[in-house]
Formats: C-alpha cells, structure tokens, sequence
C-alpha cells in the first residue's frame, strides 16, 4: 500500500471519530450508554433518545452529506477553473441563494426548510453560471483575479437586491437572518432526503471528471493533444459543482469558506493528481465540516456558535494567507 | 512643436475644467432640488431666501431643521467617498482598489453593528465605532499585504478575504439580536442619510474641513507616485512618507463618511472612474471624483426617497444596485482588452 492509500483509510478512521463526537457532544450532556441505547433500542417516549433521534442525527448526516459536496464542489471548481481562489462564497453562490430565499419567503410565504430547497438552489445555481460567464469573458480567460471581483461585485448586486426585501419585510428579515449564516442545526431529516439525488448526481459526475480535469491541469492546448473535449470537459465539471453547491446550500444554508480551504490541506498530500485529491476532498470537508459545528457548540455551551460562522472564522486567514502568495494563477 | 504640445495641453486643461464646473453645478442643482422636494414643496425661490436668512418662519422650519442635515449629509458624505476612492485608486494605480471593495467598509460595518447589538449604543457612539473599524481593519489589510511593497492585486485579494471574514461575524451578531434592533442594524448597514441631524452634520462637518484640504495637498503628489517610487524619488519625493499620509487620509475619509450614514456601497468605487471619464487623461482627478460622489449620494438619496412609490429606500440600496453592475462591465471590458 502506498502513502495516499494509507493516509486514505486514516482520514476515513477520523470522519468516523468525528462523527461519533457530533452524535456525542451536544448541550445537553448525555452518558454514552443512553446514545448507544438510542441508536440500538429507540424509545420515542425517552426525551434522551428524542434529543439523539431528531436532533443529532440529522445534524451530523446533514454536515456528512454538506461537507463532502462542498469539499468535492471545492476540488472540482478550483481545478477547472485553474483557481487557488474559487470557493462557493466568494463566487456569490451564497448570495445567488440568499436572494432567491428572501424572495420565496416574502413572495411565495414560505416557512420552513423544504420549501427554502429549491429557491436557494435556483439562486446558487444561476449566481454560479452568470459569475463563471463574467470572470470568464474576453481572451484572458477566468483568472483568479476576474473570478473572484465578478464574484464580489454580483455578491453586492444580489445583496443589495435582498436588502431591499428585508428593509420592506420584517417577518421576512426575522426568518431569513436565521437562515442566512449557514447551519446543520434545525434541519430535518427531509431536507437531506430532498437533496440527496442532486448531491448523488453531482458527486458521480465530480468523482468522473477526475481525468477531464488532469487534462485540464496541463493546459488546455496540451488537453487537446490528449484527445480530450475541452469544452466538453467543462461543462461536465460546471454541472457537478452548480449542483453540488446548490445541494450543499439548500441543506445547511451559506457555509464559505470550506471548499475552499479543504483541496488545499488535500493536495499536501495528494499532489495535483485528482483521481487522489477528489476522494481526499470529499472525506476531508465532512471532517472539517462537523469539527467546526462541534467546536461551535462548545465555545458557545450551552448555547452555540452557528457552522458558517466558524468556517469563516477559521477560513478568512487562510484565504488571506493565499492571497500573500507570489505565484497565485498556479496550483 | 512645442506649440503643438502646449495647445494639446490647454485643450485638456480645457476640458477638465469645462467638466468639472459641470459636474458642480449638477451637484448645486440636486442640492437645491432636494431642499425644495417633498411632501410639502418649497418653491426655488424660497428655499434661496430661507437658505440666505429671509425666509418664513414655517418654510425655514422645513428647509433648515429637517431637509438641509439630510441634503448636507448626502453632500458631505458622497464627497468623502468620492474623495478616498480616488486616493485608494490612484495610489495603487489599479480601479479595483476602493475601500468598499477590499474590506475597510466591512470593517467598519463590523464595528458599527457590534456597538449597536451588543452595546445597545447609538448616534455617536455608532459613527466612533465605524470609524475605529475602519482604521483597524485598513492597517490589518495593509500589513497583511505588504510583501516587499503593497502590490495591487494582493492588496484587493486580501481585502476580499478580510471583508468576507467580517460580514460573516456580522451576520453571526444580526441572529443574537432582538428582531427590532437587527432591522436597525441591517439599516445601518445598507448606507442612509434619512433621518440625520445637525448633530450627524457637525463632527462630519468638522472632519472634513481637515481632511479634504489634506487630501488636496497631498493628492498633488500622486501624479509624482504613479510614475514609480524611483523616478518619484528622484524628483524629491519623500515617497513612503507621502504614501502613508495619502492611505491615512483615505481611510480617515471613508471612515468619518461611513460613521455619518453607514457603508453607501460603492459611490467610493464608482465616483473616480466616472470622474476619470468625464475629466479625460484616464486618471480620476481628485476634486471631480469628490464632485461625482456627492452627486451620486444626492441622486441615489432622491431617488430612493421621493421616486419608488410609498416605500422609503435608503440610499445605499439604490448605489449598490448601480455600482455594481459598473464594476462587472469594467471587469468585462478591461478583460476584452487582455488585461486585468
């Protein structure tokens, strides 16, 4: 076995720690033997087993599922786009979806989760194509530089479009500004459900483009000496991450800065080969992921700290950190 | 050939006055305009005479106590704006560079909506705050930066990460508060000059009588700055020194500006490329792009207020919605040309 696989089943053991520590720690303590009895041998009348079926359960499937489409929409876009940068946030996929659920919720009345599902991923998805086609217009083609200001300016378009529902809509701002810092919190099993087949889709699609996006990696004209469909490949890779992202942000609302950080700390390992660094993506940003909503609940005891909240935190001063670096276009 | 030169030279200096004197009389009529529209409606002609002191008592009620803090703080404070984003753009020769896209508005953002949610303060303890956040976080961004010298891009990039970083925690701080107090808040953020008094007009007011001559002073310099720190060096500039005192006075404008009427997004990106457009030479000259953002300020302000229907919008949703498309068409446009 060589290192990458070794390392592989190492990551793999620690998402398994850590999720036993999102089912475990919580505010309200409770002894091992009662989660394990609650797992084992539900008892819907047990408060205690409540608290572990309907609260932490779908919590930490829900950052499970999150993070790994975040960590593979991250792998994804930063390949494609040939971008250290790229991340959902600050491509205005958060604020695509952000003003895509105040205006279902001013327009539409609507009040829970589910309904959010498909506004926010409307608004994820569009934000992320109308960013990509401005970064990308004109001979320089998308460059960091491009991507993230069209990224920024469209974040302030579409949040100023917001504002102006929320200034207008009081019981509009009471709902949305729960929703708007990204949570695993509160969100039901259903919601998952809902977004499964879009995250199962896109994740197939990412994992395949592993080769698409080597090819890419060299260069579109070497890419194109290897046979291979440029703008084909593209379009492949677009449609994972739009729906990846969208998926992600429906579930847990707008969480920046983890498909981001996480194909960083993967390619330490892996190298630039992504047939390695989209697995490790995807197994590593759930690790980060439910890490972060853990300490978030800790921090905070015995109230807590949303997820969003702490990604950004812990995610803002690495971005700064490859910003400072000298050679940015390359990876 | 000479003569050549010089009458190009006087054609430009022509026209950059021609320019400039138009872009202040459009600032005196909004003005104007805005002192004399509302729901009660005050003829031109009066509001020259109330302003000039021989005015009715009733109409010198509405125009001094209510509209002129209103109509001076859209003035000041688009001035302001329009002034630092000039200095930001020129000093790191790049259009990118205002304080409202790397971050120092977030900043002060920040610092405003924590003095508000968890200090439950307001009027002038919410301008101190957005003007300490600004500093702050511009000498955050600017040492972060500094590599060897503060390059352009790395300047906008860490600006994008820190203010990202910031509104996060803003939006954290919106979820702890009270409903009512977060609208408050959200208002703040949005940028407004509804609702200001004297007492918001003064201290901006006072600041400014400072700062803009500084900036005027100082900004002669620039056109030394832009032809690189050796030649700028060896003409006599003390360059660093300069550069310093010019970011200070930036950052001091956008922050005194943002504690007046909160973050109007980007008059201070916009005003200095409108201005280097109307003006000619490709470079935002500073008294224009100050004009530009006072007009703006004043026009977004009427818009929002008077033009909308029964709903008041506040000034700064209207410039954000303006500005920000610019900012995609130049991104646009500068990347046709293989730049940027």
């Amino acid at each position: 076995m060589n290192k990458r696989a070794i390392g592989f089943v190492l990551l793999v053991l620690t998402l398994a720690g850590v999720v036993v520590l999102s089912v475990t720690v919580g505010s309200r303590g409770l002894p091992p033997e009662t989660i394990w009895a609650a797992l084992t041998h539900h008892e819907p009348a047990l408060p205690e087993h409540l608290i572990v079926s309907e609260v932490r359960v779908p919590r930490t499937v829900i950052g499970l599922i999150a993070g790994m489409a975040l960590g593979l929409a991250g792998a994804v876009v930063q390949g494609v786009t040939r971008n250290p940068l790229a991340d959902p946030g600050i491509l205005g996929v958060n604020a695509g979806a952000a003003l895509f659920v105040v205006i279902g919720i001013s327009v539409f009345g609507l009040t829970d989760l589910i309904g959010y599902v498909w506004f926010s991923f409307a608004g994820a998805a569009g934000a992320a194509v109308l960013v990509y086609l401005i970064g990308a217009m004109g001979s320089g083609g998308a460059t960091p530089v491009k991507i993230a200001l069209s990224g920024a300016a469209l974040s302030a378009v579409l949040g100023a479009a917001t504002t102006a529902v929320l200034l207008t809509d009081a019981d509009t701002f009471e709902e949305f500004r729960l929703w708007q810092v990204g949570s695993l919190a509160g969100r039901g099993a259903e919601v998952a459900v809902q977004a499964a087949p879009f995250l199962l889709i896109g994740a197939v699609l990412a994992l395949a483009s592993a080769r698409v996006l080597n090819a890419l990696g060299m260069g579109d004209d070497v890419a194109v000496s290897w046979g291979q469909n440029v703008t084909a490949g593209r379009l492949l890779c677009g449609a994972a991450v739009v729906l990846l992202c969208g998926a992600a942000t429906a579930m847990a609302g707008p969480i920046g800065f983890v498909g981001l950080v996480v194909p960083h700390m993967a390619r330490i390992v892996t190298g630039p080969d992504h047939r390695w660094l989209l697995p490790y993506a995807m197994i590593l940003a759930p690790v980060l992921l439910l890490s972060a909503d853990v300490l978030g609940r800790i921090v905070a005891h015995p109230g807590e700290v949303q997820v969003g909240i702490v990604t950004a935190v812990i995610g803002a001063p690495v971005f700064v950190a490859l910003a400072r670096r000298r050679r940015l276009a390359e990876l | 050939m000479t003569g050549v030169v010089a009458a190009q030279r006087r054609a430009e200096q022509r026209r950059a006055t021609t320019a400039t004197t138009g872009v202040l009389l459009a600032v005196v009529a909004m003005f104007l305009l805005t002192l004399s529209y509302g729901e009660f409606r005050v003829s031109l002609v009066d509001v020259v005479k109330s302003l000039s002191g021989s005015g009715l008592p009733a109409v010198d009620y509405i125009v001094h106590t209510i509209r002129l803090p209103r109509a001076l703080t859209a003035l000041l404070v688009g001035l302001a704006f329009g002034l630092s984003g000039a200095i930001f753009q020129r000093l790191v020769r790049n259009p990118l560079a205002s304080p409202d896209v790397i971050g120092v508005s977030a900043g002060a953002s920040t610092a405003a909506v924590t003095a508000i949610i968890v200090f439950g303060a307001g009027g002038v303890f919410v301008s101190v705050a957005a003007l300490t956040g600004a500093l702050l976080t511009a000498t955050a961004i600017y040492l972060l930066s500094w590599r060897s010298g503060v390059g352009g891009y790395r300047l906008v990039l860490v600006g994008i990460g820190i203010g990202a970083g910031l509104s996060s925690i803003t939006s954290f701080l919106m979820t702890r508060a009270d409903v009512r107090v977060a609208q408050e808040a959200l208002f703040w953020l949005t940028g407004s000059v509804n609702g200001r008094t004297w007492g918001h007009v003064q201290p901006l007011a006072a600041e400014l009588l400072f700062l803009v001559p500084a900036a005027m002073i100082l900004g002669r310099a620039l056109n030394g700055l832009q032809l690189g720190d050796d030649l700028a060096r060896g003409l006599g500039w003390r360059v660093e020194t300069t550069r310093l005192a010019l970011l200070v006075t930036g950052v001091l404008l956008a922050g005194a500006a943002t504690a007046a009427a909160g973050p109007v997004a980007f008059v201070a990106f916009v005003a200095g490329p409108i201005a280097a457009r109307l003006v000619g030479g490709g470079r935002p000259a500073l008294p224009a792009s100050a004009l530009v953002g006072a007009l703006v300020v004043l026009v977004a302000d009427f818009i929002g207020a008077h033009l909308l229907g029964a709903t008041q919008f506040p000034a700064g949703v209207l410039t954000a919605l303006v500005g920000a498309p610019y900012l995609l068409w130049l991104l646009a446009s500068a990347n046709r040309g293989g730049k940027a």
